[in-house]
Protein backbone atom coordinates (compact mmCIF):
# COMPACT_ATOMS: atom_id res chain seq x y z
CA UNK A 1 0.00 0.00 0.00
CA UNK A 2 2.81 2.37 1.01
CA UNK A 3 4.65 1.59 -2.21
CA UNK A 4 1.55 2.47 -4.23
CA UNK A 5 1.18 5.82 -2.40
CA UNK A 6 4.86 6.65 -2.91
CA UNK A 7 4.57 5.74 -6.59
CA UNK A 8 1.51 7.98 -6.94
CA UNK A 9 3.33 10.90 -5.26
CA UNK A 10 6.34 10.34 -7.52
CA UNK A 11 4.17 10.31 -10.64
CA UNK A 12 2.33 13.43 -9.43
CA UNK A 13 5.67 15.23 -8.99
CA UNK A 14 6.73 14.16 -12.47
CA UNK A 15 3.56 15.42 -14.08
CA UNK A 16 3.71 18.83 -12.40
CA UNK A 17 7.40 19.37 -13.08
CA UNK A 18 7.34 18.43 -16.76
CA UNK A 19 4.11 20.18 -17.77
CA UNK A 20 1.62 17.34 -17.80
CA UNK A 21 3.80 14.59 -19.13
CA UNK A 22 0.97 12.08 -19.39
CA UNK A 23 -1.36 14.51 -21.12
CA UNK A 24 0.99 15.38 -23.95
CA UNK A 25 3.38 12.58 -24.83
CA UNK A 26 4.80 10.04 -22.46
CA UNK A 27 8.32 9.86 -23.87
CA UNK A 28 11.55 10.41 -21.98
CA UNK A 29 12.89 12.26 -25.02
CA UNK A 30 10.59 15.21 -24.36
CA UNK A 31 11.92 15.53 -20.82
CA UNK A 32 15.47 15.27 -22.12
CA UNK A 33 14.82 17.99 -24.71
CA UNK A 34 13.48 20.35 -22.02
CA UNK A 35 16.46 19.71 -19.78
CA UNK A 36 19.00 20.53 -22.48
CA UNK A 37 17.95 24.22 -22.37
CA UNK A 38 20.90 26.19 -20.95
CA UNK A 39 20.33 26.95 -17.28
CA UNK A 40 20.29 30.59 -16.34
CA UNK A 41 22.63 31.16 -13.43
CA UNK A 42 22.83 34.98 -13.53
CA UNK A 43 20.08 37.52 -13.03
CA UNK A 44 18.92 39.66 -15.91
CA UNK A 45 18.76 43.40 -15.16
CA UNK A 46 15.26 44.82 -15.51
CA UNK A 47 16.18 47.14 -18.37
CA UNK A 48 17.55 44.19 -20.40
CA UNK A 49 14.32 42.20 -20.25
CA UNK A 50 12.30 41.87 -23.45
CA UNK A 51 9.53 44.53 -23.64
CA UNK A 52 6.72 41.98 -23.12
CA UNK A 53 8.28 40.93 -19.78
CA UNK A 54 8.86 44.45 -18.50
CA UNK A 55 6.50 45.81 -15.90
CA UNK A 56 5.82 49.57 -16.00
CA UNK A 57 7.03 51.21 -12.77
CA UNK A 58 4.91 54.37 -12.91
CA UNK A 59 1.54 52.77 -11.98
CA UNK A 60 3.16 51.00 -9.00
CA UNK A 61 4.85 54.22 -7.85
CA UNK A 62 1.64 56.23 -8.22
CA UNK A 63 -0.36 53.53 -6.40
CA UNK A 64 2.14 53.51 -3.50
CA UNK A 65 2.13 57.29 -3.03
CA UNK A 66 -1.63 57.57 -3.56
CA UNK A 67 -2.24 54.89 -0.93
CA UNK A 68 0.04 56.59 1.62
CA UNK A 69 -1.58 60.00 1.08
CA UNK A 70 -5.14 58.63 1.13
CA UNK A 71 -4.50 56.52 4.26
CA UNK A 72 -3.07 59.54 6.11
CA UNK A 73 -5.87 61.86 4.98
CA UNK A 74 -8.60 59.36 5.92
CA UNK A 75 -7.02 58.89 9.35
CA UNK A 76 -6.75 62.66 9.96
CA UNK A 77 -10.37 63.12 8.83
CA UNK A 78 -11.53 60.28 11.11
CA UNK A 79 -9.56 61.70 14.04
CA UNK A 80 -10.99 65.18 13.45
CA UNK A 81 -14.56 63.80 13.33
CA UNK A 82 -14.08 61.70 16.48
CA UNK A 83 -12.56 64.65 18.33
CA UNK A 84 -15.45 66.91 17.29
CA UNK A 85 -18.02 64.35 18.40
CA UNK A 86 -16.32 63.74 21.76
CA UNK A 87 -15.93 67.47 22.45
CA UNK A 88 -19.64 68.01 21.74
CA UNK A 89 -20.55 65.14 24.08
CA UNK A 90 -18.21 66.48 26.75
CA UNK A 91 -19.81 69.93 26.56
CA UNK A 92 -23.28 68.35 26.68
CA UNK A 93 -22.55 66.26 29.79
CA UNK A 94 -20.88 69.22 31.52
CA UNK A 95 -23.96 71.35 30.78
CA UNK A 96 -26.28 68.67 32.22
CA UNK A 97 -24.20 68.52 35.39
CA UNK A 98 -24.30 72.29 35.71
CA UNK A 99 -28.09 72.29 35.21
CA UNK A 100 -28.49 69.70 37.98
CA UNK A 101 -26.31 71.74 40.31
CA UNK A 102 -28.40 74.91 39.71
CA UNK B 1 0.33 66.31 24.92
CA UNK B 2 1.59 69.17 22.74
CA UNK B 3 0.59 72.60 24.09
CA UNK B 4 -2.34 73.90 22.02
CA UNK B 5 -0.36 76.95 20.81
CA UNK B 6 2.39 74.71 19.38
CA UNK B 7 0.01 72.34 17.62
CA UNK B 8 -0.88 74.67 14.67
CA UNK B 9 2.79 75.61 14.24
CA UNK B 10 3.81 71.96 14.05
CA UNK B 11 0.87 71.20 11.76
CA UNK B 12 1.99 73.90 9.31
CA UNK B 13 5.58 72.59 9.40
CA UNK B 14 4.32 69.04 8.75
CA UNK B 15 2.18 70.28 5.84
CA UNK B 16 5.20 72.05 4.35
CA UNK B 17 7.24 68.85 4.63
CA UNK B 18 4.52 66.72 3.04
CA UNK B 19 3.88 69.27 0.29
CA UNK B 20 7.62 69.45 -0.45
CA UNK B 21 8.08 65.68 -0.40
CA UNK B 22 7.05 65.03 -4.06
CA UNK B 23 9.46 67.75 -5.18
CA UNK B 24 12.35 66.28 -3.18
CA UNK B 25 11.53 62.78 -4.41
CA UNK B 26 11.32 63.93 -8.04
CA UNK B 27 14.73 65.65 -7.71
CA UNK B 28 16.39 62.59 -6.17
CA UNK B 29 18.59 60.65 -8.62
CA UNK B 30 17.45 57.37 -10.17
CA UNK B 31 18.80 54.15 -8.69
CA UNK B 32 20.80 52.32 -11.39
CA UNK B 33 19.20 48.84 -11.26
CA UNK B 34 15.63 49.52 -10.12
CA UNK B 35 14.95 52.84 -11.81
CA UNK B 36 11.74 54.71 -11.09
CA UNK B 37 10.18 52.15 -8.74
CA UNK B 38 12.99 52.66 -6.19
CA UNK B 39 11.38 56.01 -5.35
CA UNK B 40 8.70 54.14 -3.35
CA UNK B 41 11.49 53.81 -0.76
CA UNK B 42 11.08 57.50 0.25
CA UNK B 43 7.66 56.82 1.78
CA UNK B 44 8.08 53.10 2.56
CA UNK B 45 11.02 53.38 4.97
CA UNK B 46 9.81 56.55 6.78
CA UNK B 47 6.44 54.81 7.29
CA UNK B 48 8.27 51.94 9.01
CA UNK B 49 10.34 54.41 11.07
CA UNK B 50 7.10 56.02 12.28
CA UNK B 51 5.65 52.56 12.91
CA UNK B 52 8.64 51.50 15.02
CA UNK B 53 8.47 54.79 16.97
CA UNK B 54 4.77 54.22 17.60
CA UNK B 55 5.43 50.64 18.73
CA UNK B 56 8.10 51.85 21.18
CA UNK B 57 5.83 54.59 22.54
CA UNK B 58 3.02 52.06 22.93
CA UNK B 59 5.28 49.50 24.65
CA UNK B 60 6.96 51.95 27.04
CA UNK B 61 3.63 53.60 27.95
CA UNK B 62 2.09 50.18 28.51
CA UNK B 63 4.95 49.26 30.86
CA UNK B 64 4.40 52.49 32.80
CA UNK B 65 0.67 51.75 32.97
CA UNK B 66 1.26 48.15 34.09
CA UNK B 67 3.80 48.96 36.80
CA UNK B 68 2.72 52.44 37.95
CA UNK B 69 -0.97 52.43 36.98
CA UNK B 70 -0.89 55.88 35.37
CA UNK B 71 -4.00 56.45 33.24
CA UNK B 72 -2.29 59.00 30.99
CA UNK B 73 0.25 56.33 30.03
CA UNK B 74 -2.63 54.04 29.06
CA UNK B 75 -4.15 56.79 26.88
CA UNK B 76 -0.77 57.26 25.21
CA UNK B 77 -0.49 53.51 24.61
CA UNK B 78 -3.94 53.30 22.97
CA UNK B 79 -3.13 56.27 20.73
CA UNK B 80 0.28 54.89 19.75
CA UNK B 81 -1.16 51.43 19.01
CA UNK B 82 -3.60 52.94 16.52
CA UNK B 83 -0.75 54.79 14.81
CA UNK B 84 1.34 51.61 14.72
CA UNK B 85 -1.44 50.05 12.67
CA UNK B 86 -1.75 53.09 10.37
CA UNK B 87 1.95 53.47 9.59
CA UNK B 88 2.43 49.69 9.46
CA UNK B 89 -0.36 49.46 6.90
CA UNK B 90 1.34 52.08 4.72
CA UNK B 91 4.60 50.09 4.96
CA UNK B 92 2.87 46.78 4.24
CA UNK B 93 1.10 48.14 1.15
CA UNK B 94 3.94 50.21 -0.35
CA UNK B 95 6.48 47.37 0.14
CA UNK B 96 4.74 44.82 -2.12
CA UNK B 97 4.16 47.52 -4.76
CA UNK B 98 7.92 48.01 -4.87
CA UNK B 99 8.64 44.28 -4.65
CA UNK B 100 6.40 43.45 -7.62
CA UNK B 101 8.77 45.37 -9.88
CA UNK B 102 12.07 44.82 -8.04
CA UNK B 103 11.66 41.11 -7.16
CA UNK B 104 8.97 40.08 -9.62
CA UNK B 105 6.57 39.06 -6.84
CA UNK B 106 4.24 40.80 -4.45
CA UNK B 107 5.16 38.94 -1.28
CA UNK B 108 7.83 36.57 0.01
CA UNK B 109 7.48 34.67 3.28
CA UNK B 110 11.01 35.54 4.39
CA UNK B 111 12.18 36.64 7.83
CA UNK B 112 11.74 40.41 7.34
CA UNK B 113 8.35 40.41 5.69
CA UNK B 114 6.87 37.74 7.93
CA UNK B 115 8.14 39.29 11.18
CA UNK B 116 6.91 42.74 10.07
CA UNK B 117 3.47 41.29 9.34
CA UNK B 118 3.43 39.56 12.75
CA UNK B 119 4.43 42.84 14.45
CA UNK B 120 1.57 44.63 12.71
CA UNK B 121 -0.87 41.86 13.65
CA UNK B 122 0.15 42.09 17.32
CA UNK B 123 -0.98 45.72 17.35
CA UNK B 124 -4.17 44.88 15.46
CA UNK B 125 -4.82 42.29 18.18
CA UNK B 126 -4.09 44.98 20.80
CA UNK B 127 -6.77 47.23 19.28
CA UNK B 128 -9.29 44.39 19.00
CA UNK B 129 -8.64 43.50 22.64
CA UNK B 130 -9.17 47.12 23.73
CA UNK B 131 -12.32 47.38 21.63
CA UNK B 132 -14.04 44.10 22.48
CA UNK B 133 -12.12 42.65 25.45
CA UNK B 134 -14.40 44.06 28.14
CA UNK B 135 -13.33 45.00 31.68
CA UNK B 136 -9.71 44.20 32.51
CA UNK B 137 -8.62 44.06 28.88
CA UNK B 138 -6.48 47.19 29.36
CA UNK B 139 -3.89 45.30 31.44
CA UNK B 140 -3.93 42.31 29.10
CA UNK B 141 -3.49 44.60 26.09
CA UNK B 142 -0.62 46.40 27.88
CA UNK B 143 1.16 43.04 28.23
CA UNK B 144 0.59 42.39 24.54
CA UNK B 145 2.06 45.81 23.66
CA UNK B 146 5.24 44.88 25.55
CA UNK B 147 5.60 41.80 23.34
CA UNK B 148 4.92 43.96 20.30
CA UNK B 149 7.66 46.39 21.28
CA UNK B 150 10.09 43.53 21.97
CA UNK B 151 9.46 42.30 18.42
CA UNK B 152 10.70 45.57 16.85
CA UNK B 153 14.48 44.90 17.14
CA UNK B 154 13.96 41.42 15.67
CA UNK B 155 12.13 42.88 12.67
CA UNK B 156 14.87 45.48 12.20
CA UNK B 157 17.80 43.05 12.46
CA UNK B 158 16.11 40.17 10.65
CA UNK B 159 17.60 41.25 7.30
CA UNK B 160 21.14 41.09 8.71
CA UNK B 161 20.75 37.80 10.57
CA UNK B 162 18.68 35.60 8.24
CA UNK B 163 18.96 35.00 4.51
CA UNK B 164 16.32 37.20 2.92
CA UNK B 165 15.78 38.97 -0.40
CA UNK B 166 14.88 42.20 1.39
CA UNK B 167 17.63 44.90 1.34
CA UNK B 168 19.71 45.05 4.52
CA UNK B 169 19.91 47.88 7.08
CA UNK B 170 22.99 49.09 5.20
CA UNK B 171 20.92 50.93 2.57
CA UNK B 172 20.12 54.14 4.50
CA UNK B 173 23.70 54.83 5.77
CA UNK B 174 25.07 54.44 2.23
CA UNK B 175 22.58 56.67 0.38
CA UNK B 176 24.20 58.99 -2.15
CA UNK B 177 23.74 62.80 -1.91
CA UNK B 178 20.40 63.71 -3.42
CA UNK B 179 18.83 60.47 -2.27
CA UNK B 180 19.72 61.09 1.39
CA UNK B 181 18.17 64.59 1.41
CA UNK B 182 14.90 63.27 -0.02
CA UNK B 183 14.94 60.38 2.45
CA UNK B 184 15.56 62.56 5.54
CA UNK B 185 12.99 65.10 4.33
CA UNK B 186 10.31 62.38 4.04
CA UNK B 187 11.39 60.86 7.37
CA UNK B 188 10.96 64.25 9.06
CA UNK B 189 7.51 64.58 7.45
CA UNK B 190 6.43 61.19 8.79
CA UNK B 191 7.88 61.78 12.27
CA UNK B 192 6.12 65.16 12.49
CA UNK B 193 2.88 63.55 11.32
CA UNK B 194 3.35 60.85 13.96
CA UNK B 195 3.85 63.44 16.75
CA UNK B 196 0.83 65.49 15.64
CA UNK B 197 -1.57 62.59 15.21
CA UNK B 198 -0.36 61.03 18.46
CA UNK B 199 -1.02 64.28 20.28
CA UNK B 200 -4.54 64.62 18.81
CA UNK B 201 -5.31 60.95 19.52
CA UNK B 202 -4.18 61.25 23.16
CA UNK B 203 -6.44 64.31 23.50
CA UNK B 204 -9.35 62.22 22.16
CA UNK B 205 -8.64 59.47 24.70
CA UNK B 206 -8.39 62.00 27.57
CA UNK B 207 -11.75 63.52 26.54
CA UNK B 208 -13.34 60.05 26.48
CA UNK B 209 -12.03 59.36 29.98
CA UNK B 210 -13.37 62.75 31.15
CA UNK B 211 -16.82 61.90 29.71
CA UNK B 212 -16.81 58.56 31.57
CA UNK B 213 -15.96 60.36 34.82
CA UNK B 214 -18.70 62.93 34.25
CA UNK B 215 -21.31 60.23 33.53
CA UNK B 216 -20.30 58.48 36.75
CA UNK B 217 -20.67 61.71 38.70
CA UNK B 218 -24.07 62.22 37.03
CA UNK B 219 -25.20 58.77 38.23
CA UNK B 220 -24.14 59.47 41.85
Amino acid sequence: MLVVILLAVFLQTLTTSSQNLFGSSFTPLVVHAEQTQPAQDEFVPIDELPPEDQLPAAPLLIAAYAFAWIALLIYIWSLWRRLGSVERELADVARRINNRAD
Amino acid sequence: MIASRWFPVLAVIAMVFFAGAPLMIARAPYESTMGLVQKIFYFHVPAWIAMFLAAFVCGISSAIYLFKGKKLADHLAVAAAELTILFGLIGLVTGPLWARKAWGLWWQWDARLTSALILWMIFVAYQLLRQYGGPGSDKLAAGMALFGMANVPFVYWSVNVWRTIHPTTNVVPTLVPGMSEAFFWCSAAFILMFILTLSARVKLECHRAAIDRLYLSLDD
